[in-house]
């Protein structure tokens, strides 16, 4: 029953890459980056193109342009009508589908592994010969509006997360949802999300992962064939966003909503993400993570809260390092009936504050490296999981070297990484604190 | 291996009858427990999956709940060990275990390594032979299952969800949710989960695949050291469900930007001679990707969703044939309009033969595609257990699907769809749409 509730389902990153001989990494005359993961228990290929550019890349005032180009680029080119590419994909018996965050935007399709020079045909194509058409364009903004509606509108506990978003960043653009504000979504035109596609869309932006039943010399003559042609653009350099200034202040804020039934306090701070060769102080938030609320019965919050204390159903932490720039922390309580949310956050600060004089479980910190190993196992089993695995991790800034070194980076840190992390992390003036609430059952923040 | 189950599946695409060298062994233990078995050696690791059919459906009358709570605390301590020291145990050995419960079946998942093996396998062993259902557990974790309930209370799609089941399923436990409610997980007692354990995981209903890392002989043993002890028969599970939906348009009052519409009819048997010829017709109007009917009509032309998706659910005890999207209020009732115009007439003109084309290469493609790792097989297998087809199937079940005719597809959509009636369950502020119930 570790993580049946909504707010557990943030997921905790912990090691899960390929073994350095199963993956091979080429990069050909234009820029493109191609990484190669052989998979040859099951004749079946996972084809990703991956784009150096997300909701994060945008000028302030278009906000979801990223996610915008993201649904235009199934609308076809010169040899492709729109639609095509799909059509063709399931015609073949496979599946494809595309997704955007504030750090990248990835297409990839799902084939059996002879059907590879097919995807990888249309999916060249679409880098550089996208066709937008009048009525195309306007009827994908209603679906998109539609999908904000859907992910965003129709649920409190999203508008609370874009909420304290907002709030986490005063400067950076992560504190814009990748959607888009609607009101900057129903403004976006075919221009803005063509003057995206001419910017960013390039093979010099651009990273190609095959996965699965595949000899990386042949993937890397098809790529030359298809991607080799392609001409990169000129003046794509290394992203700089705003970034943000000291926080000085605590923030907190209060959102009620009728359709809430279950309030919650959620925390967050601002830390460091994995740098490239500089992983250690993600891998000690990854641990610390791990230890404070990785697991309802083992972890620290998880004993406190819900085991002795019984202040909460639910309490937990989680951070995922494989970010562009600075990330967070989080922490968040649940609180059981009739325990109200200024008592779960003292319950919480309490909780926290045992932590730092007590110090790190030897036994706990050991069965969490245990499961670190094991992962490395158990991650092979899913090939599409490490080619998403590398996909994030060199979008954002991560070469594959630090991919595979992340397991031995997690291995190598102490207790006191742990402890010296927490004792610089856990201060509330750094953090955002957000309490959700049931309409008309508000309480008054302090 | 796994390659070996395609090596049975291309050999027939290609060659038409079935050149099977499909690598399932069939396991049967000396306590006489069966089990489907994939060796696959190339990481030191098993997937195990065990169901126990009957599922929620067991729960007795004014108890709805009692079956998932106990799923529930199924890790939550047993043998010698309390919730805790049980949690412990199972991340120093590594391996991941999990139970759920729903209308049809109990599951069980669990993966272990190779060198844990055996300490493993006992660990939960002791979870399903002795769970210990302390006191503290069952009300922390009831705890957890009533903030659900009052959850589901407040989400649309689970508000359709259950408007569409209490509609479907007059007085049947499908008609309900299989969580219960506030007051009947409330008064649940020790005894009663117990009691449900003894019901619901009994050795007259469990089926059994592994995947991985063991031998047929290691699985033997394996199979009667952790299910030999469980009780030989469970409880009765209940007569099939009279089929209660009517059509029309039912309309919940929930405000937000959005409704969201679940809809539906009845459905057919999984053994049904018809059911392929019903499968792709389910994948030309609404089926998966981009490419049904319904996704053109509503969302590539119109706008009017971010998706819409229909599906066959023929469970154990009932059919239906059901689908859903979301779509802003002002635009709701156009796509419904357009949801039932396009139903009615698949209804009574069937499908082109291109379009059977596309829906029988995209079924019979993508079929191996699910075969990627030891965990999707191992639910493959045990699902096909369950679903009552036989090893071979793996090889036969494409040419099920080539068999449909633009014939059988006319013939199916007349015999099921009577003409396109559906029911809408709406739940939102849906504008100018007339509910009549």
């Amino acid at each position: 029953m570790a993580s049946i509730l909504r707010w557990a389902i943030l997921a905790l990153a912990l090691a899960r890459p390929a073994l350095a001989d199963d993956v091979s990494t080429f990069q050909l005359p234009n820029g493109l980056d191609v990484v190669v993961i052989e998979d040859h228990r099951a004749p079946v290929v996972v084809q990703m193109v991956w784009y150096r550019a997300g909701a994060a890349d945008e000028r302030r005032g278009v906000s979801g342009v990223a996610h915008f180009l993201e649904h235009l680029m199934f609308k076809g080119t010169d040899t492709l009508a729109p639609g095509e590419l799909s059509r063709t994909v399931e015609a073949n018996g496979g599946s494809d589908n595309a997704f955007t965050s504030w750090d990248y935007t990835a297409y990839y399709q799902r084939v059996a592994a002879d059907r590879l020079e097919l995807v990888m045909r249309m999916e060249a194509d679409r880098m550089r010969n996208l066709l937008l058409s009048e009525d195309d364009w306007r009827t994908e903004r209603e679906v998109i509006i539609e999908e904000r509606n859907m992910r965003t509108d129709s649920d409190p506990s999203a508008i609370f997360g874009e909420q304290r978003r907002a709030a986490q960043y005063l400067n950076h653009p992560y504190g814009t949802p990748v959607i888009g504000w609607r009101h900057e979504m129903e403004a976006l035109t075919r221009q803005d999300a063509l003057e995206w596609y001419q910017r960013y869309y390039a093979p010099n932006n651009a990273i190609l992962i095959v996965a699965g039943d595949v000899m990386p010399e042949a993937v890397l003559a098809l790529a030359e064939k298809y991607y080799g042609p392609l001409a990169p653009t000129p003046g794509i350099t290394a992203r700089k966003r705003p970034s943000e200034p000291p926080q000085l202040a605590e923030r907190r804020l209060a959102f009620s909503d009728p359709r809430v039934s279950q309030p919650v306090v959620m925390r967050t701070y601002l830390v460091p993400e994995r740098d490239p060769d500089a992983q250690e102080k993600a891998a000690a938030l990854t641990m610390l993570a791990a230890l404070l609320g990785g697991n309802s019965q083992t972890s620290v919050l998880g004993r406190k809260l819900m085991f002795e204390t019984k202040q909460a159903i639910q309490a937990g932490a989680f951070y995922d390092g494989t970010s562009y720039d600075d990330t967070t922390f989080g922490i968040y309580v649940v609180p059981a009936e009739g325990v109200t949310l200024a008592t779960a956050e003292h319950a919480l600060d309490d909780a926290l504050a045992g932590f730092l004089a007590d110090g790190v479980d030897d036994a706990q910190f050991k069965r969490i490296k245990a499961q670190i190993h094991a992962d490395l196992i158990y991650s092979r089993d899913d090939t599409r999981g490490l080619a998403n695995e590398y996909g994030q991790a060199l979008t954002t800034g991560l070469t594959v070297a630090d991919v595979q070194d992340w397991p031995r980076v997690l291995d190598a840190v102490s207790a006191e990484d742990v402890m010296s992390a927490a004792r610089e992390l856990l201060d509330r003036r750094r953090s955002v604190t957000g309490w959700l609430m049931r309409a008309g059952q508000e309480e008054t923040m302090q | 291996m796994i390659r070996a189950i395609f090596a049975g599946i291309a050999a027939l695409l290609l060659a038409g009858p079935a050149l099977a060298e499909v690598s399932i062994q069939q396991v049967t233990s000396q306590r006489g427990l069966h089990a489907w078995l994939v060796e696959e050696h190339a990481l030191p690791f098993v997937a195990l999956e065990i169901r126990f059919r009957g599922g929620t459906s067991l729960d007795r009358p004014g108890k709805r709940g009692e079956t998932r709570l106990m799923a529930a605390l199924i890790e939550e301590g047993a043998g010698d060990l309390d919730a805790r020291a049980f949690a412990e145990t199972r991340e120093e050995l590594a391996a991941d275990f999990s139970f759920d419960a729903w209308d049809d079946a109990l599951s069980v998942s669990a993966r272990f390594l190779t060198e844990n093996r055996d300490a493993s396998v006992a660990l939960l062993k002791s979870a399903l032979t002795h769970p210990r259902f302390d006191q503290d557990a069952i009300d922390r974790v009831r705890a957890q299952v009533v903030s659900i309930i009052q959850s589901e209370e407040k989400d649309p799609n689970a508000i359709a969800g259950r408007t569409f089941d209490e509609r479907a399923f007059g007085d049947h436990p499908y008609a309900t949710s299989r969580n219960g409610t506030v007051e009947s997980v409330s008064a649940l007692t020790r005894d009663d989960m117990f009691d449900a354990q003894d019901r619901v995981m009994a050795r007259d209903r469990v089926y059994v695949s592994a995947v991985g890392d063991i031998t047929a002989a290691d699985l033997s043993k394996l199979l009667d050291d952790l299910l030999g002890e469980l009780p030989e028969i469970g409880g009765l599970i209940p007569p099939r469900a009279e089929f209660t939906l009517t059509p029309g348009v039912t309309v919940v009052d929930y405000a937000s930007p959005q409704s969201v519409v679940i809809f539906g009819q009845e459905g057919i048997k999984r053994d049904d001679p018809d059911f392929f010829a019903a499968y792709v017709l389910n994948q030309i109007i609404g089926g998966q990707g981009f490419a049904s009917r319904l996704m053109e009509e509503v969302r590539e032309k119109r706008g009017l969703t971010y998706g819409i998706g229909t599906y066959l659910a023929p469970m154990d005890l009932a059919e239906t044939w059901q689908g859903s999207f979301a779509s802003a209020n002002e635009k709701v009732a156009e796509a419904v309009a357009v949801v039932r115009a396009e139903w009615a007439r698949i209804a009574a003109e069937g499908a082109s033969d291109a379009e059977i084309a596309a829906a029988k290469t995209y079924l019979t493609g993508s079929y191996p595609l699910r075969f990627d790792g030891n965990g999707p097989i191992a639910t493959i297998l045990v699902g096909m257990q369950l679903d009552g087809l036989p090893v071979d199937y793996l090889v036969n079940r494409n040419s099920y699907v080539e068999a449909v005719t633009a014939e059988d597809i006319r013939r199916v959509a007349a015999r099921l769809m009577d003409g396109g009636k559906l029911r809408f369950v709406v739940v939102g502020q849906p504008k100018g749409l007339e509910p009549d119930d």
